[in-house]
């Protein structure tokens, strides 16, 4: 790869580290107008990890060095993955077929991890935060490996940076409805993968309900920086993927960006306007996403 | 002995029987369809105040009683929780009571259910909003709640002996803040009780104030839990707009006295507080507003599936359990019972006005949820009617000292239910017994029962949607 073009996605993934926590502001301003409120800042999540940062952490005697090892590692797999991800016109800075497992793959050690700290504090809370994620995240993740599968399939890339190009590029003739049921398929599960409404409430202070907060309870201080801060770039990391499925990635930055920003409201006005699921209904949702992406891959493989 | 609502009468014509026949009485008046509203110890008897609903009267029977007595809980539910309420206080065995803990002392073993896969939860008493404390024990399997045992006891203040040996300048602070949220409702019970027994009659124009103050204190709870049952479901709209709904309606009570919660508006004799023609008229003018947009804001729970989904089925309890537990209040009117104090047991302004009974058939948060919603209607009904034909003339009578030797029971329903409070007088006219029991000492037993076989995660909604009192149980 050229220098100019390794610069060109170092940038991009730059700018991504930069901006993911801008989409939790977006999403919160949005809900707050629902709600005919004024709403906290929209930096205020950058305010949150700095101050963070700042703090020192406290740890648990019942702990050990997974609970401590947990925070970094999911950073560096959020981190990685960012690598993997073309944004806007940028290829990504690591492409190579089948990119798009790895990517799956790094996504679920982040979660890994996040689990096994869970379970490290031996919390009867954690522990069921861990098991609803799992739960979950076993329905979630075959849904999204299959979406990534009609993709690939479809545009006949392997790689994550060439689906996204050829998706914005030369979209084949009569795709909208693959694409469309693919994107809306990719969207429960990003719903799903980063605990949002439906599937789980972020604004929730009742422990017995939480899935992802819980699972960050025992962590505080530069930890639990560091575990929001990847949960940001996961947000990133998945929104960019629905916003590629809809073709407007590879269309260039401010296409990209204006798809982030229309997600980022599109999660707010979800959140507002509709109750969370009771959790025993979740895995027929996930089951309604597989049943969407199962019916784009079927259409894509009776095409000529 | 039967008597009408905050009506008193002289100690000496309670029936003084032998624990035996006390127990058959009760037992049998309990099986005939008549409730527990109290039962505690006092000078050597345990007594008994039991409510016919249908007949609108009230029953007092005594027993004596020595070290232990035979329990009546195996045969009457109603009665678990007040046994071992007597016996921490006074030592008295129940003998046979199937769960003999202390309720206000918090205890160690719980009820374990053994198994490899069932685990346990240990929730509270610091929570993690800014709520009141108390402890829950869940045996779990999964996510499947098999048992939930409550303990309270962190708040307790000793409040029923800081009144004994009263009334004097401090008891009437004392009731205001058995139950912070219930002011109005506890000082009520516990002026129509003063007025009982120093024989005192109210001016109508301040029994229709105390109607106004009890109704707005109703509508305020109940918007402000139709707003955090909202919100425990992750339901933005209406949990942002019940929440400034329900200042609006505290600013209401605070317009009228000074004090959103109503302190210092209830006395004995009457209310402290009148208002004159252009703030009755504000008041009506913010009524009709907050009825408005308190109809569009509840109206979205009901119209949005999500939050239907939600409600339905969550937290169940049959009509025959609630009645076996004698709850009371919207958690009892939601399974279908028709019982409120105001339509059975009518005293002051609910003796000349009706409020209809609401009622809902499933007994579910749903069920809850929306027996609260037709109380809001009709609450607003009541005191938009009342403010517009306030009677004229003064709004206190002077109070008069209480009569010596005499008992009053007194009925008040309050946002939550039924509130109770028996005062026995001594030689001299003072207490020398005053017993409080609140709605949510009814209810605790009935939450921890509608959570059995529910998912644990649903539990945050079902305490909502009971939302009972931790200081007006452990008082």
């Amino acid at each position: 790869m050229e220098t100019g073009l390794i610069l060109s996605s170092a940038g991009g993934i730059a700018g991504a580290a930069l901006a993911a926590p801008l989409l939790s502001g977006v999403i919160n301003r949005t809900k707050a107008v629902f709600a005919g409120r004024r709403g906290q800042p929209l930096l205020q999540a950058y305010h949150d990890i700095i101050k963070l940062l700042g703090k020192g952490a406290v740890y648990s005697r019942t702990t050990t060095w997974v609970f401590r090892a947990g925070p970094v590692i999911q950073f560096s797999c959020a981190a990685l993955a960012l690598a993997l991800l073309p944004m806007g016109s940028r290829p990504a800075l690591l492409a190579f077929p089948g990119d798009f497992i790895c990517l799956a793959g790094l996504l679920a050690l982040m979660r890994f991890f996040l689990m096994t700290a869970a379970l490290d504090t031996g919390s009867s809370f954690e522990g069921m935060g861990a098991s609803r994620e799992a739960a979950f995240s076993a329905l979630a993740e075959p849904v999204f490996l299959l979406s990534l599968a009609v993709l690939a399939r479809l545009t006949g890339a392997l790689s994550l940076s060439g689906m996204a190009s050829r998706l914005a590029l030369h979209p084949a003739e009569g795709s909208g409805p693959v694409l469309a049921l693919t994107a809306l398929a990719l969207f429960v599960v990003f719903l799903a993968e980063n605990a949002r409404v439906p599937v789980d409430d972020p604004n929730t202070h009742l422990e017995l309900t939480m899935i992802h907060e819980v699972m960050a309870l025992d962590h505080g201080g530069p930890d639990l920086a560091f575990i929001q801060y990847a949960a940001q770039l996961k947000l990133w990391i998945m929104g960019i993927l629905v916003v590629n499925a809809l073709g407007l990635g590879g269309r260039g930055g401010w296409a990209c960006a204006g798809g982030m920003a229309a997600l980022a409201v599109l999660i707010g006005i979800v959140e507002s306007t509709m109750a969370r699921l009771r959790l025993l209904r979740v895995p027929q949702l996930m089951i309604g996403a597989g049943a969407l992406s199962l019916l784009a891959l079927l259409l894509t493989l009776v095409r000529p | 002995m039967k008597m009408r609502n905050a009506q008193s009468v002289p100690l000496s014509e309670i029936p003084r029987l032998a624990i035996g026949e006390f127990r058959v009485e009760v037992l049998r008046a309990v099986r005939e369809g008549e409730r527990l509203c109290a039962f505690f110890h006092h000078g050597g008897r345990l007594w008994a105040v039991l409510a016919c609903d249908e007949s609108g009267l009230l029953r007092l029977v005594s027993g004596e009683v020595q070290d232990s007595y035979a329990a009546l809980t195996p045969e009457c539910p109603q009665a678990h929780w007040f046994e071992r309420e007597v016996c921490e206080e006074s030592g008295i065995r129940p003998e046979g009571h199937p769960w003999l803990r202390p309720i206000r002392s918090g205890y160690a073993d719980f009820y374990r259910v053994e198994g490899d896969e069932v685990h346990e939860v240990a929730v509270g008493p610091v929570h993690a909003g800014v709520i009141e404390p108390g402890h829950f024990r869940f045996q779990c399997h999964g996510e499947d709640v098999l048992h939930l045992e409550i303990a309270l006891g962190y708040q307790r203040r000793g409040a029923q002996a800081l009144i004994q040996g009263g009334p004097d300048r401090r008891t009437v602070h004392v009731m205001e803040t058995l139950a912070g949220d219930t002011s109005i409702g506890h000082v009520l019970a516990y002026a129509q009780a003063m007025e009982s027994l120093s024989g005192t009659r109210v001016p109508a124009r301040a029994l229709a104030w105390r109607g106004v103050a009890l109704e707005l204190e109703r509508l305020a709870n109940h918007c402000g839990d139709l707003g955090a049952l909202a919100n425990d479901v992750g339901y933005l709209p209406t949990a942002s707009f019940c929440g400034r709904l329900r200042g609006d309606f505290l600013n209401m009570t605070a317009l009228l006295c000074g004090s959103r919660f109503g302190r210092g508006l209830v006395r004995p004799g009457g209310v402290r507080f009148d208002a004159e023609p252009g703030r009755i008229e504000d008041l009506l003018r913010r009524l009709e507003a907050a009825a408005r947009d308190s109809a569009s804001a509840v109206g979205l729970l009901w119209k949005s599936n999500s939050v239907m989904g939600r409600f339905e089925d969550t937290g169940k309890l049959s009509r025959e359990d609630c009645l076996a537990l004698g709850l009371v209040g919207p958690a009892a009117r939601a399974c279908g019972v028709e019982r409120d104090v105001r339509h059975d047991f009518p005293h002051g302004i609910y003796s000349y006005a009706q409020v209809p009974v609401s009622t809902a058939q499933t007994g579910d948060v749903l069920g809850r949820a929306f027996v609260r919603w037709l109380e809001m209607q009709r609450s607003l009904a009541f005191a938009k009617e009342t403010l517009e034909h306030l009677p004229t003339g003064s709004i206190a009578a002077a109070p008069a000292p209480c009569a010596p030797e005499r008992i009053c029971v007194s009925l008040v329903e309050g946002w939550r239910g039924e509130i109770c409070h028996v005062a026995l007088t001594d030689g001299a006219g003072r207490f020398a017994r005053y017993q409080v029991v609140d709605a949510s000492f009814h209810n605790w037993f009935g939450l921890a029962h509608a959570m059995r076989g529910q998912q644990i995660s649903d539990f945050p909604l079902c305490n909502k949607s009971f939302n009972l009192s931790y200081c007006g149980h452990d008082l």
